[in-house]
């Protein structure tokens, strides 16, 4: 499974490089998300003290970039490659480089450019400076040193590292088109490419969430959502005492799933500029209390002594 | 004398902050140095993406020693002063402080304190730390082990190493010893990323610049400009074309790279069907690349140059191959939106503006354009514009907001309209005022010409200051949110620079009708707080005259000429001294005036009429403070007993005529001309004439005669205003 020969091939790679770095390769969290911070093993982990060092592949959907399969690099689902380092080790930058070698990526051959990119979440309540990974001119990577996360000072820093798959992908294997590309790294009959697995997918999906998607229901459901969020929250604090949480993963879900069902209002167009403003509120509001029940369980390092 | 080195290297520094990080670093390291008594001879800062440096030279090694006294309490002072004092002065008893005698208030304790002056080396290890933890960031973040406890070193991105060497060029310097977040200050940094990764010891900036240059890094940001630029042109060149130079971008490219490489690479050429600016801006802003023209032709060529931050392995093919893949499709984007642009016309995307707040006070865009319509056709006819022409152009100039290509390039504002107004067949004056009406920007940028699009400009800025003065979003210190500055600046130049001439005060009274005219509560709540009832202003125009001054536009408005006329090295203190007469609300004819003025000023009949019309001036205020009254009735010629009373006196009378009748037809250096006769009449009056004459009646009717000679100046100015 050569990088660039194949899409998976390039996942593969990547999974490998992180997995002999001593991270946990996770799989894809089984929630709709909009991007691979979402997956609570980086809005969650990248909080609390404990040690953390994970990567994963994550589909991503951005229901407002869909252009029915007609753009040759916009879609409306797509992978990203997550990882996250807690906290930033002092070299994240030559993994990250070492990590480009792996996949071809040769930095005697090619220019690679690390500029400015703050990133900023308005609806995680989470922000981070840090770049944009150029090589030759084109995005490849965003790399970020988490600050505030669900409205949590990180303590430690994560170091996030996203790489867009497909636009990898369609360096190192040369191609202009995203639906081009080489998925199983096959010829002739054999070869099946990503617009065989997806394209019908971008097609159908477009014209569900420009068209078709029922915006009744998504209101119920953001609204259902957001409750059930709440009352998870409160159920979860042990003993009814605000020292011990007991639910804060299933409360996030329902936090997801609200960030997901405004996405879906927003790309149909039924929510004017000035409620945008608030949903992103809400769903903010949602992020925060979980990160704040977060920090009170186990894992996020409630009774531990910060680590040295 | 020993020097400083310092470098804090670091991950990749944001461009657009290296300069003043540079800049902020010297200052920060010198003023403490002279705080600390260490006078320096010379600092430079430098920046690359990885490595803030700075080289101090001719420090002193030690500080001079010091001696102070200080005063104690008195003796046999309560004990908690006599304690404090020896704890202030770290005196052990009070056998080591001095008694000084003192009859009248009692005898008191003197500490003799020696300082003895410290190693700089020490000092440096003070103060350097303290300097790298409070630096001035505009942003900075914490990374690591150490983000988990509070306190942790905050930098713009991770900070690796540090170098703090101090010495003399014929030793071996010393290391500052200091660390700052577990990093130890000492010799060592490292060459370009790629390039020369291996660590590389220094001793002090001679040869840290050029072991820096041998790792392929060049330190002076200024000369990877150079290199750049130089390289660029020439490839250009080359090529028989020409670079389209780029000053911000030539700063942000120089901050990208450490070993710049200069590339060429190039785009299929159906693209240049897209307006150059586009191509441009795309160009530019999303690959940081510079744009080549054709010199034959002055258009863009399909050519892009690029800045590489390394001497690649293939001579750069692949490089340049890759960014030409991403131009591509940045082009076909660009090209898309261009065209989709084009299948809307402008004026169907007017009813929109309707939904879109312009200012929560002053309503929507849709009413901003109606106002600028119905104003600029006021407008139009003062300044030689067709008022057909001028609606229409008003109507369509701000379309463009809402197109795709001005929504990616907010920049190509106007610019668009015009493209699309041209390609839908509009009159080449109303495409054009488009572009035109947002000018001029800054001082350095182009005055609109053509009458339709001054007619336009001066709508848009005149209902600018108007509306966000009416509703008190004034610009105060520093702060201009809404650029009213600049739309003031854009209104003289407008009229200065075209010789327009504009009574502003009605202007601005159109403008505030306009506002009226759309209901608007808090613009006319804003207006009738300078005691003018809106409706007046509705009713009789002529009464706007105090809109125009009671709302302190007028201030504001001459303020900002004073500024453009002192920055053209012309008088700017004779604004006021015109500004004073009654009803000055033609800009052009106070610059007129104002230059007339300034002129004659420099002849000596000027400064010997200002000094004598100042002296009457002076003994006027003495003698109507006296008298409690003014002098201001015409003097008796009766009266006269004194040959240079009756010649002064017939001065006045022709002056005030003649330069009555040259102010009339606006011929300001004839009046300049005819004021220059008063000066013998009033050098001799002076010279020869008692004015506190023993007769009160005469005393009273010489006053009265100096009171014309100030009427007289007031033709053309009020002299009391001018400075000396």
């Amino acid at each position: 499974m050569r990088p660039e020969r194949s899409f998976q091939g390039l996942i593969l790679t990547l999974q490998r490089y992180w997995a002999d770095y001593g991270c946990v390769i996770l799989q894809p969290y089984d929630m709709e998300v909009g991007a691979g911070t979402f997956h609570p093993a980086t809005t969650l982990r990248a909080l609390g003290p404990k040690r953390w060092n994970a990567a994963y592949v994550q589909p991503s959907r951005r229901p407002k970039d869909g252009r029915y399969g007609e753009n040759p690099n916009r879609l409306q689902h797509y992978y990203q490659f997550q990882v996250i380092l807690k906290p930033s080790p002092p070299d994240i930058q030559d993994l990250y480089l070492k990590s480009l070698a792996a996949i071809g990526v040769d930095s005697h051959l090619h220019d690679i450019r690390f500029v400015e990119d703050d990133w900023e979440s308005p609806t995680l309540g989470a922000w981070g400076l840090g770049w944009e990974c150029w090589c030759d001119g084109m995005e490849v990577s965003q790399f970020t040193y988490f600050q505030q996360v669900a409205g949590v000072e990180c303590a430690p820093v994560a170091g996030e590292l996203t790489y867009g798959l497909e636009r990898l992908a369609m360096y190192v294997q040369g191609v202009d088109r995203v639906y081009d590309l080489n998925f199983n790294g096959r010829d002739g009959n054999d070869r099946v490419s990503y617009g065989d697995v997806f394209l019908q997918a971008e097609q159908e999906y477009s014209r569900h969430n420009f068209e078709h998607s029922d915006a009744d229901m998504l209101f119920k459901q953001f609204s259902m959502a957001e409750e059930a969020c709440r009352k998870y929250l409160e159920a979860g604090w042990k003993d009814g005492k605000r020292e011990a949480h007991l639910m804060a993963l299933p409360a996030y879900d329902q936090c997801i799933k609200a960030s997901h069902v405004f996405n879906l209002l927003d790309a149909r167009g039924v929510i004017s500029v000035t409620e945008r403003q608030s949903y992103i509120m809400r769903v903010r509001e949602l992020a925060k209390a979980c990160g704040e029940a977060w920090v009170h369980t186990e894992a996020g390092g409630a009774g531990s002594s910060p680590s040295p | 004398m020993p020097d400083l080195l310092l470098e804090l290297f670091s991950e990749e520094i944001p461009a657009r902050m290296q300069a003043k990080a540079a800049d902020d670093l010297r200052r920060m390291v010198t003023d403490k140095l002279v705080a600390e008594g260490l006078v320096y001879e010379g600092a430079k800062a430098f920046a690359t993406p990885r490595r803030l440096a700075l080289t101090v030279h001719g420090i002193p090694a030690r500080q001079s020693d010091l001696k102070e006294e200080r005063k104690g309490p008195r003796v046999g002072g309560p004990d908690a002063a006599i304690q404090g004092f020896l704890k202030a002065t770290g005196l052990a008893s009070l056998d080591e402080a001095k008694i000084q005698r003192d009859p009248k208030k009692g005898d008191f304790y003197i500490a003799l304190i020696e300082k003895p002056g410290r190693a700089t080396l020490d000092a440096l290890a003070d103060m350097l730390p303290v300097i790298v933890r409070t630096f001035p960031w505009p942003k900075s973040m914490r990374w690591g082990e150490r983000s988990a406890k509070p306190g942790a070193l905050q930098w713009v991105r991770p900070l690796h190493t540090i170098i703090a060497t101090f010495g003399i060029e014929t030793e071996e310097p010393d290391v500052v010893k200091f660390d700052v977040a577990g990093i130890e200050a000492g010799q060592t940094t490292y060459g370009h990323r790629f390039m020369a990764p291996a660590p590389i010891s220094v001793r002090r900036f001679e040869d840290y610049e050029a072991k820096l240059k041998a790792a392929k890094v060049v330190l002076d940001p200024q000369a990877r400009k150079d290199i750049i630029l130089a390289d660029a042109k020439q490839l250009a060149f080359a090529q028989g074309f020409e670079l389209v130079e780029d000053q911000v971008l030539l700063d942000e490219v120089a901050g990208l790279v450490e070993w710049p490489v200069v590339l060429m690479g190039s785009f299929d050429e159906a693209f240049l069907s897209i307006p150059g600016e586009v191509i441009r801006a795309t160009i530019r802003n999303n690959q940081k690349c510079f744009v080549v023209s054709d010199p034959k032709t002055g258009k863009l060529t399909n050519k892009f140059i690029l800045t590489a931050n390394i001497e690649a392995s293939d001579g750069g093919k692949a490089i340049v191959a890759g960014n030409e893949r991403v131009i591509r499709a940045r082009l076909s984007d660009a090209k898309f939106f261009y065209q989709t642009d084009l299948k809307t016309k402008l004026e169907d995307r007017l009813p929109k503006f309707d939904g879109i707040v312009f200012h929560e006070k002053l309503g929507t865009q849709g009413e901003r354009i109606k106002r600028i319509e119905r104003l600029a056709a006021e407008i139009a006819p003062l300044v030689g514009a067709d008022v057909e022409k001028t609606k229409r152009a008003a109507h369509l100039a701000k379309a463009d907001l809402l197109t795709e290509v001005v929504g990616e390039f907010p920049e190509l504002q106007g610019l668009m309209g015009k493209y699309y107004a041209l390609a839908q067949g509009e009159d080449a004056s109303v495409a054009a005022a488009s572009e035109e009406h947002y000018k001029p920007q800054g001082p350095a940028d182009r005055v609109p010409s053509d009458p339709v699009s001054v007619a336009v400009a001066l709508a848009d800025k005149i209902d600018t200051l108007v509306g966000f003065w009416a509703i008190d979003e004034k610009p105060t210190g520093s702060k201009d949110p809404y650029a009213l500055r600049r739309a003031a600046l854009g209104v003289i130049r407008i009229l200065i620079s075209n010789d327009l001439r504009i009574p502003l005060a009605e202007a601005f009274g159109h403008a505030i009708a306009g506002f009226v005219s759309q209901d608007n509560a808090h613009v006319r709540k804003g207006v009738e707080s300078w005691a003018l009832p809106a409706e007046s202003v509705r009713g009789a125009l002529s009464s706007s005259f105090d809109a125009w001054t009671a709302g302190g536009v007028r201030v504001f408005v001459s303020d900002r000429l004073k500024v453009q006329l002192r920055d053209q090295g012309a008088r700017h203190d004779l604004v006021d001294a015109v500004f004073a007469l009654e009803g000055q609300d033609d800009l052009l004819m106070v610059v007129r005036r104002v230059e007339a003025l300034g002129k004659f000023l420099d002849t000596d009949d000027g400064k010997n009429l200002l000094a004598g019309t100042k002296r009457a001036a002076n003994i006027l205020r003495i003698e109507e403070k006296k008298d409690g009254k003014a002098f201001d009735g015409a003097p008796d010629a009766a009266l006269y007993s004194l040959d240079e009373e009756k010649t002064l006196a017939k001065a006045i009378d022709q002056v005030k005529a003649e330069a009555g009748a040259a102010v009339a037809k606006e011929d300001f250096a004839a009046a300049m001309s005819a004021m220059a006769k008063l000066r013998p009449a009033v050098d001799a009056f002076f010279d020869k004439v008692k004015v506190n004459d023993d007769n009160a009646a005469v005393r009273e009717n010489r006053l009265k005669l100096l009171n014309e000679i100030r009427a007289a100046t007031r033709a053309v100015a009020d002299f009391s205003k001018i400075q000396d």
